[in-house]
C-alpha cells in the first residue's frame, strides 16, 4: 500500500519523495516537514489541508521550487525540481501583494510571457482568453489596486493560466476574500481546470472548501508533517455549490476530514507515514490511488 | 474658477511679502536693501543680458551635470548594494564615513587634483548629492515585498528583467524621495563650487557684486537662485507624479479602506 519513497508513479505528474524541510533559527532547529510523500497524476485536482501550523506553505515553497527542502525531492514530469520550473504557476494567498501595483492589468497577465519572449501576436491571444476565462475583460486598462479583492485574485488567476502552466499551485488563494466571491472563485478553478486539463494542488485550511473542490484530499498531520490520510472524493464531476453541499456524501466526506483534521491537531499521527488505514469510510483510497 | 483660485494659492504668499517689503522699503535710504522697484531694475538689466549666457547657463549646466551623474550613480550603486548581502556588509561602514564629510571641505581638495575646472565643480555636486539618493534606493530596494519578490521567481522573471519590472518601481517611492533631497543640495553645492577660485558662474558673480558693493545686483543674483529652485521644484514635482502615479493612488485606495 505504501508507495516506494524512492521511486515517483511512472505516470505521476508531480511527486514529493520524502520531503523533509529542517529552519535552522538562533533558537535552534524547527522541523517544519518531517516526511512527506505524495504523487499528483496529471490533469488530477487534489487539495491538501492541514490544521494551521502544519507546514502547508513550507511545502507549497519546496514544490514551486521557491526554497530547496533539507531531505527528500520534489519531481516535476520525472525532473528534478531545483528552482522555479517553466511549467509551474503559483497562485498565492495575498493577491494585494502578487500582483506589480505599477501595472495595469493587462500587463501583469502579459509580463511572465513577455519575459518569456512570446511573440506579440501569441500574447495577445493569450492574455485575452485568460482574461476572459476569469470575467475580466472589461477592466485591462484598470491597476489592480483599484479592484476588489475577489478580482484581484482573478487577475492572479489569469497570469497564472496565460502562462500555460502544466501544475498550478494555489496557496490558500481565496482565504482572505469574502465568502459569496469565494463560492464564485471556487467554481471558477473548477471550470478552468476542466477547461484546461492542468494540473491542480490547493491548499487550503477550509474543510469545506477542499471536499467541494478536489477529486482527492490530502490530509496532513500537525507539525511535523507527515500525510495523516489521502482520500478520493467520489463526488459527482459537474459540481454546484447548492446540489453538490446538500448531497449526503459530501456531509459524509467533510466530517470525516473534519474528524481527521480534530485528530491530528491532538497530534495523532498515522501508524506509518504515507498510509492511512484508519479511514472509516469506504471511499477512503489512500495510497492505492497514487501506487 | 479653479485656475484662479490655484493662482491665488500660488502667488497669495508672494504678492503679501512683496507688498510688506514695499511698505517698509518706503522713503529710507538703506544702501544695503534696495527697493522692490529698484530691484526689479537692477534683475533685467543684469541678467537679460550677455550674463545669462556667460553666467547662468554654465551654471545650470553644471547643476543638471551633476544632479543627474549623482542620481544615475545613487540608484546603479544602490540597487547593487540593496540586492548584494555580501557587498553591503562590506560597503556600510564605508559609507557611513564618507557620507559624514560635508562636500564644502572636498572643495580645496578636489581643486588640487582636478584644477580650476567645470569637472571639479560637477564632482563637488555628486559627491554631495549622491548619498540621498544612493541611501534611499538601498533602502528601496531591500523592501521589496517578499510575496511580490517570490511571484516574479516563481514565473522565471530573473537578472535584468527582475530589476526593471521588480526591483526599480518597487524602488521608486525611496528613489524619488532622495532625488528630492539631492535637487536641492545641488542647489546649494553648485553656489559654493562657484565660489572658490571661479571666474564664472551664479555663486562667483553674486560674490563678486558683494565685494564691489553691487547690492541690488547682488540681491537680484540671490532672486535668480530661488527662481531656480522653485523651476527645479516643479519639474521635480510633475516627473513625480507621472512616476509615482501608481504610488499614490494606490495610498489613496489604502487611506479610504
Amino acid at each position: 500500500m505504501q508507495p516506494d519513497p524512492t521511486q515517483a508513479a511512472p505516470e505521476a505528474m508531480l511527486s514529493v519523495r520524502g520531503l523533509k524541510k529542517v529552519y535552522q533559527t538562533d533558537g535552534g532547529d524547527v522541523e517544519a516537514v518531517r516526511n512527506l510523500t505524495f504523487d499528483l497524476r496529471a490533469g488530477e485536482l487534489a487539495c491538501l489541508v492541514g490544521p494551521s501550523g502544519s507546514g502547508k506553505t513550507t511545502l507549497l515553497k519546496c514544490i514551486s521550487g521557491l526554497m530547496s527542502p533539507t531531505e527528500g525531492e520534489v519531481l516535476l514530469d520525472g525532473k528534478r525540481v531545483s528552482g522555479p520550473p517553466k511549467k509551474m504557476a503559483v497562485v498565492f494567498q495575498e493577491y494585494g501583494r502578487s500582483l506589480f501595483p505599477w501595472m495595469r492589468v493587462r500587463a501583469n497577465v502579459e509580463l511572465p510571457l513577455k519575459n518569456q519572449g512570446v511573440p506579440k501576436a501569441e500574447r495577445d491571444r493569450l492574455v485575452d482568453e485568460a482574461l476572459e476565462a476569469v470575467g475580466l475583460s472589461h477592466v485591462p486598462r484598470s491597476y489592480p489596486w483599484q479592484l476588489s479583492g475577489g478580482m484581484q485574485q482573478r487577475v492572479a488567476i489569469a497570469r497564472a493560466i496565460a502562462y500555460q502552466p502544466e501544475v498550478l499551485l494555489m496557496d490558500e488563494p481565496f482565504a482572505a476574500v469574502d465568502a459569496q466571491t469565494r463560492a464564485d472563485l471556487e467554481d471558477l478553478i473548477r471550470t478552468v481546470w476542466k477547461k484546461l486539463g492542468i494540473t491542480v494542488l490547493f491548499v487550503t485550511h477550509d474543510i469545506d472548501e477542499s471536499v467541494y473542490l478536489g477529486e482527492r484530499v490530502i490530509i496532513l498531520s500537525s507539525s511535523p508533517t507527515v500525510v495523516q490520510e489521502d482520500i478520493t472524493i467520489d463526488l459527482p464531476a459537474d459540481r454546484d455549490q447548492l446540489e453538490t453541499r446538500s448531497l449526503p456524501r459530501f456531509t459524509e466526506l467533510r466530517h470525516h476530514v473534519y474528524e481527521q483534521i480534530q485528530l491530528a491537531k491532538k497530534g495523532h499521527r498515522p501508524a506509518a507515514a504515507g498510509s492511512s488505514a484508519a479511514g472509516p469510510t469506504p471511499a477512503t483510497a489512500s495510497g492505492a490511488d497514487v501506487a | 474658477m479653479k485656475t484662479l483660485k490655484n493662482l491665488g494659492y500660488l502667488l497669495g504668499l508672494p504678492m503679501l511679502l512683496i507688498l510688506i517689503w514695499w511698505a517698509a522699503t518706503l522713503g529710507t535710504v538703506n544702501f544695503f536693501v534696495p527697493t522692490p522697484a529698484s530691484l526689479v531694475k537692477t534683475f533685467g538689466e543684469v541678467w537679460f543680458s550677455e550674463r545669462f549666457f556667460t553666467d547662468v547657463l554654465p551654471s545650470v549646466g553644471r547643476l543638471v551635470a551633476g544632479v543627474s551623474a549623482a542620481i544615475v550613480i545613487g540608484v546603479v550603486g544602490g540597487v547593487l548594494i540593496g540586492s548584494v548581502r555580501w557587498l553591503r556588509s562590506l560597503l556600510e561602514p564605508t559609507l557611513e564615513f564618507f557620507r559624514a564629510i560635508p562636500p564644502p571641505v572636498l572643495v580645496p581638495v578636489l581643486i588640487l587634483l582636478m584644477g580650476i575646472t567645470d569637472t571639479m565643480k560637477v564632482a563637488v555636486i555628486i559627491s554631495g548629492c549622491v548619498w540621498p539618493v544612493l541611501l534611499n534606493t538601498i533602502e528601496g530596494v531591500r523592501a521589496v515585498d517578499p510575496v511580490l519578490s517570490d511571484s516574479t521567481h516563481t514565473y522565471g522573471i530573473d537578472g535584468w528583467a527582475r530589476v526593471r519590472y521588480l526591483v526599480l518601481p518597487s524602488a521608486s517611492p525611496q528613489i524619488m524621495a532622495g532625488v528630492r533631497q539631492s535637487m536641492s543640495l545641488g542647489l546649494i553645492l553648485m553656489v559654493i563650487s562657484e565660489m572658490f577660485a571661479s571666474s564664472s558662474g551664479l555663486g562667483f558673480t553674486i560674490v563678486q557684486f558683494q565685494r564691489s558693493f553691487s547690492i541690488p545686483e547682488m540681491w537680484s543674483g540671490i532672486v535668480v537662485l530661488g527662481l531656480l529652485g522653485v523651476g527645479m521644484s516643479f519639474i521635480f514635482q510633475w516627473a513625480e507624479r507621472n512616476i509615482l502615479r501608481w504610488y499614490h493612488g494606490q495610498k489613496e485606495v489604502e487611506n479610504a479602506a
